[in-house]
């Protein structure tokens, strides 16, 4: 019995270094005060950025997308995309106005160091839903408290997140 | 550790339902599998808690129920610890706690390729009527399951389990294959097991409408098995081997049931498992535990 008391000591004891690491790597602050959020989508190669849409035409596909979001989403980047505790607002110029390649290969690879798990466990076509309900969001009229305004140009970082175009 | 079925039962399913009554709200895309493990890890800050039975035939011997609980937590997007307490019931014989297990995977590479490979260690503190089969490995065989709990409860192990888990994802497809080598740490050999699956959910396109009976929530594959010897006889020889097909439910309600009908491909193995689970995802326990202890961030 000795023997479990001190397995469940120590299980529990690892948990909650676990947890507390887990907070310490919750990625509210740094995200939002760094404009290096965005800049993985920098990061895209070509071949993915030149993707089309295969939903590009397809009305059905925002409300798929929408609810793909409600169940998978929300819990880090708010119900409307607007940001949360754990992600980025998406609703800013720099996801906006990517292609939707580039999204969907964020979406596919995750930013993992950054907290952002890989989402290849949805399949491809409701990635791409997804894709098509981020980009009917269009940019916040206002931008969220939470993001910051852009940085000089001069700051090299600010550059290279900036998506191409 | 002999006790009341009736105490030890309810206990397990009170914690499951405690879980499943939290009011949060988040979509799982849970894989179906039961014994294989694929790459993708818990999301940062969840909390996923599930309950599994397991009921095995058995020759020779009574049939039992092996359960268990299970507790994974996201503690980062590339690392997921999960903690497990696990229990058995032999039929006509008498219900028992079994042992504890502390799990950990890590994601080795940052971004999603053809094939990904996850490193998974575990420490297991459990006792000989340890009866989950939640994985075979060396020469685990059914007639090690036949004696009573009694005797079986005499033996007590420690283990170290390491697996490298590989996984690729493919026009829905998942592939997995999981390769295990386990040490007691007593006096035994290396040990070494594997585990190969398969799944696909029934439609890759989500729907508009949210729904539960929706061919998007069901996922459908299957398990292959088994012990691969130990370091002085490494083989098929004297192993068991199983094949399951599976199947997963991921209800928009946030609950996952799963259901794997396993059957043995030799006479070491048992002749049938039936397995069943369900799960509850718990979205932003991290944060949940850290405001309790004053992190207002």
């Amino acid at each position: 019995m000795r023997g479990y008391v001190r397995t469940l000591t120590v299980t529990s004891v690892l948990l909650s270094v676990s947890i507390a690491l887990g907070q310490k790597e919750k990625p509210t602050y740094k995200y939002h005060k760094d404009a290096l959020v965005y800049a993985e989508l920098a990061k895209a190669p070509q071949k993915a950025r030149a993707k089309r849409n295969p939903f590009e035409k397809d009305p059905d596909a925002i409300a798929a997308g929408r609810n793909l979001w409600e169940q998978h989403c929300t819990e880090c980047h708010g119900d409307s995309a607007e940001g949360g505790r754990k992600g980025p607002s998406l609703l800013v110029e720099q996801v906006q106005s990517s292609e939707p390649g580039t999204i969907f290969w964020i979406l596919t690879n995750g930013v993992v160091w950054r907290g952002m798990p890989v989402w290849s466990k949805l399949p491809e076509p409701e990635r791409w839903q997804l894709v098509s309900y981020l980009k009917s969001l269009g940019v916040a009229e206002t931008i969220p408290a939470a993001v910051p305004a852009p940085k000089p140009p001069s700051h090299p970082a600010t550059e290279s997140s900036l998506p191409h175009r | 550790m002999f006790i009341s079925r009736l105490r030890v039962l309810p206990v397990f399913l009170v914690i499951a339902l405690l879980a499943f009554c939290l009011p949060r709200r988040i979509g799982a895309q849970e894989n179906p599998y039961i014994v294989a493990y694929d790459h993708y890890l818990e999301e940062p800050g969840s909390l996923e808690i599930e309950y599994f039975s397991t009921f095995g035939t058995q020759r020779a011997s009574n049939d039992f129920h092996a359960f268990w609980m299970e507790f994974e937590y996201g503690a980062t997007a590339w690392w997921t610890t999960e903690f497990y307490v696990d229990a058995q019931s032999t039929f006509g014989d008498s219900t028992v706690f079994t042992g504890v297990r502390f799990e950990n995977r890590f994601r080795l590479l940052k971004r999603e390729h053809f094939i990904n490979p996850v490193l998974y260690l575990e420490y297991e503190n459990k006792r000989g009527t340890d009866k989950l089969l939640k994985e075979d490995e060396g020469h685990d065989v059914e007639s090690d399951y036949a004696p009573s709990n009694a005797r079986l409860g005499q033996e007590h192990d420690r283990e170290l389990e390491f697996k490298l888990l590989l996984s690729g994802t493919h026009q829905g497809w998942n592939f997995v294959q999981n390769t295990l080598a386990a040490k007691n740490l007593s006096n035994h050999p290396w040990e070494f097991g594997y585990a190969i699956a398969a799944s696909r959910p029934l439609a890759l396109k989500a729907s508009g409408k949210r729904c539960s009976f929706c061919e998007q929530n069901f996922i459908a594959g299957a398990e292959l098995y088994g012990g691969l010897g130990d370091r002085h006889s490494f083989g098929l020889h004297e192993t068991s081997h199983y094949f399951a097909p599976v199947v997963a439910w991921n209800l928009p309600s946030d609950w996952t049931l799963r259901l794997s009908a396993g059957f043995g491909l030799n006479d070491n193995s048992h002749r049938f498992l039936l397995r069943w689970g369900v799960s509850r995802e718990i979205p932003g326990f991290g944060s949940m535990v850290g405001r309790l202890f004053g992190n207002h961030r």
